[in-house]
């Protein structure tokens, strides 16, 4: 059952909802749709689910045109964003909704839908609430009664949105596992929307990330985490620190460095902004002949990382930087201490001439090399 | 109602000139009712029952008592299920879709709210009556509308067009779609949807439009008093008997027909009552209109 999505667009007046939106989902993927709110995810999501149509582009489910089939046909399993339980009817009511309400040639006999529905409700450890009223449980319950009421019409496809959103955090790490045990057992196949990129990391096989209505980049987490494709992506997704630096003859010009780097070969001479993690800064107490000095400013120590802010006066600009705790203590890195700061690779997206944006498709990850001979101070 | 709510806890630290203006305003509250309210009502049973039970009962089984009394039920169930079936398709429309003229819909809806009724039972006539527009049309068809029953029950759903409409709207509003919405993706069909889900979640906010729907049909005046031509026995209802008994100084029988009229008043605000108590949450969207 393979989704195939081709240059889909939503237009709500003058405002892009969706902007020419392609993706493709496999049969059994969980896919994650993450970005920030307002992003198109939800209104993708109602694309899919047969509750909003687009302007422009496809929708095929193994070729066949979705776009003609309505919501009531397509058979998908849909989560709110609200869970829009049926407030009036009890956990058993709502979750044979879907069972009774079809034609009768195909409607299941009473007692087998009771069978069901009771089945249903252990699956998603609600035993014993089959008779309460959506407005006696807590919004985990409400969550879970939800669930099994899209997965009572057996979906081939189950959509999510936001469906941990309402919920506290500990709640949220046990909901967001069982989830992933469930579409494994289930063989579903699962979009599912959040703009909490953990979420989507941690349960995803393929990560989508959304941006006013585009796909900015589509990958497998460690891709999306590793490999940032657009700026954008490289903001929202873990930290980072964002340098204005230049290409210049190959090299890396940045603050009061020029730095030999691999992977710029053939770059054209540009301004350009270099993203780098924190954790790809190394710092070394003694001053090195490469790489920015800098104070220390304030240092934290979260679990096992070492978290660093550091005053760079050569970029004008502070960094962060992490490393094991350990290794912090073992460098004496305090407030106010001296360190050098080298980083182990940035990723550069030189600023497109036209039109003053960094421009991702010429992206390039520099790794400078700091052995004696490639060692060049700023004049 | 939140504004009672979060002054209770403050109770306690009012100072005395501030509850002496609040006992003052409830007095004044309670003594206007009691004037302009429960006074007159009591007042039309004492008056009703002033010569005793036998000529109250007889007022009441008068042939003329009660054909206004069949006319009076025959309109209100004629236009209070039309009304109904309108104020809830309306109320969906306004609520569900986007369309042009939404705005002037809804101004329309409220339109016999703010036209009096006597105009409205005026512009049947100009319309349907012998010298209206289609009046002769209507003629050489043989129909009479004005004068006639069909014209009350044009009035009558005229005027109380609005009730249903504008009590599901706020409520509709408020509830939004997505139960509808989440029905529809389980495979329920339009009628299902709108038995299933959207019919249990408004039915108590609808039962209490029909009520003031159903009050207003029977009770209405101005508007069936224009188009009825007081024919006896045949175009008066119950408060157009009621004004020819008391033109013809028959008292006590006016007062025995009115007090049926403000008995109906009373059920009325009993159930409505009922209602706000036992289901004021599935009501409650209107609250913040300050109905
Ligand atoms: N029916 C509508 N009419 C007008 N604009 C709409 C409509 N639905 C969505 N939009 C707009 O489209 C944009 C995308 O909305 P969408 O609901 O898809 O965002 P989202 O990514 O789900 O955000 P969130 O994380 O906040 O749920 C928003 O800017 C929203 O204002
Ligand atoms: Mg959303």
């Amino acid at each position: 059952m393979t989704i195939a999505i081709t240059h889909l667009s939503r237009r709500f007046a003058e405002f892009r909802a969706l902007d020419d939106v392609s993706l493709s989902i496999a049969p059994g993927e969980f896919v994650a749709l993450l970005g920030p709110s307002g992003s198109g995810k939800t209104t993708l999501l109602r694309i899919l689910a047969g509750l909003d149509f687009p302007d422009s582009g496809e929708l095929t489910q193994d070729g066949r045109d979705l776009l003609r089939v309505s919501a009531r046909d397509r058979g998908v399993g849909l989560v709110f964003q609200h869970y829009a339980l049926f407030r009036h009817m009890t956990v058993f009511e709502n979750v044979a909704f879907g069972l009774r309400v079809r034609p009768r040639a195909r409607r299941p006999s009473k007692a087998e839908i009771a069978d069901r529905v009771d089945r249903l409700i252990k699956r998603v450890q609600l035993d014993g609430l089959a008779q309460r009223y959506p407005a006696q449980l807590s919004g985990g319950q409400r969550q879970r009664v939800a669930l099994a009421r899209a997965l009572a019409i057996e979906p081939g496809l189950l959509l999510l949105d936001e469906p941990f959103g309402a919920l506290d955090a500990q709640v949220r790490i046990s909901l967001r596992r069982w989830l992933r045990h469930l579409h494994e057992e289930l063989h579903l196949t699962t979009v599912f929307v959040t703009h909490d990129q953990e979420e989507a990391l941690e349960l995803a096989d393929r990560v989508v990330v959304m941006n006013r209505g585009r796909i900015e980049q589509v990958g497998t987490p460690e891709e999306i985490y590793q490999q940032p494709a657009t700026p954008f992506v490289f903001e929202f997704i873990g930290k980072s620190n964002k340098l204005p630096v230049r290409i210049q003859n190959g090299r890396l010009v940045a603050g009061d460095q020029r730095l030999d780097a691999d992977g710029l070969d053939g770059a054209a001479d540009a301004g350009a902004i270099a993203y780098v993690r924190p954790e790809h800064l190394a710092l070394t107490p003694t001053p090195l002949e490469s790489g920015w000095r800098a104070t220390v400013r304030h240092i934290y120590l979260a679990g096992s990382i070492a978290h660093v802010e550091l005053d760079v006066p050569s970029l004008g600009q502070s960094l962060e930087a992490e490393l094991g705790g350990e290794e912090a203590q073992r460098r004496a890195l305090q407030p106010g201490a001296a360190v050098t700061v080298q980083p182990r690779h940035l990723t550069v997206f030189p600023i497109d001439g036209k039109t003053g944006e960094p421009d991702p498709e010429r992206r390039r990850v520099a790794h400078p090399r700091y052995g004696q001979a490639a060692l060049a101070r700023w004049r | 109602m939140a504004a009672v709510v979060s002054a209770a806890p403050l109770r306690r630290h009012r100072p005395i000139g501030r509850r002496l203006v609040h006992g003052l305003l409830i007095g004044v509250a309670l003594g206007f009712l009691l004037l302009f309210l429960l006074l007159p009502l009591a007042a039309v049973f004492v008056e009703a029952l002033r010569k005793g039970l036998g000529t109250y009962v007889a007022a009441i089984v008068h042939p003329e008592a009660l054909a206004a009394i069949e006319l009076t039920l025959l309109v209100a169930v004629i236009a209070v299920p039309l009304n109904t079936v309108f104020g809830v398709a309306a109320a969906w429309a306004m609520t569900h879709f986007d369309f042009r003229g939404k705005a002037l819909l809804g101004a329309l809806i409220d339109l016999p709210f703010s036209v009096s009724p006597v105009v409205s039972g005026l512009i049947y006539v100009l319309l349907f009556g012998a010298q209206g527009w289609f009046g002769p049309w209507l003629q050489a068809h043989d129909i009479k509308l004005i004068f006639a029953v069909p014209g009350l029950v044009l009035a009558t759903i005229f005027v109380t067009l609005p009730f249903v409409a504008r009590e599901l709207i706020p409520l509709m509003q408020a509830q939004g779609s997505d139960e509808e919405e989440a029905a529809r993706v389980l495979g329920a069909s339009g009628w299902q949807i709108f038995f299933r889900v959207t019919l249990p979640n408004i039915r108590w906010a609808l039962l209490y439009g029909v009520l003031l729907c159903n009050a207003r049909a029977m009770g209405e005046f101005g508007a069936v008093s224009v188009v009825s031509g007081h024919i006896r026995g045949l175009t008066n209802t119950l408060p157009l008997h009621v004004e020819i008994l008391y033109n013809d100084y028959n008292y006590a029988g006016a007062f025995a027909v009115a007090s049926l009229l403000a008995l109906l008043a009373l059920v009325t605000l009993c159930l409505k009552t009922f209602l706000e108590w036992r289901y004021g949450s599935e009501l409650a969207a209107r609250a913040p209109r300050g109905h």
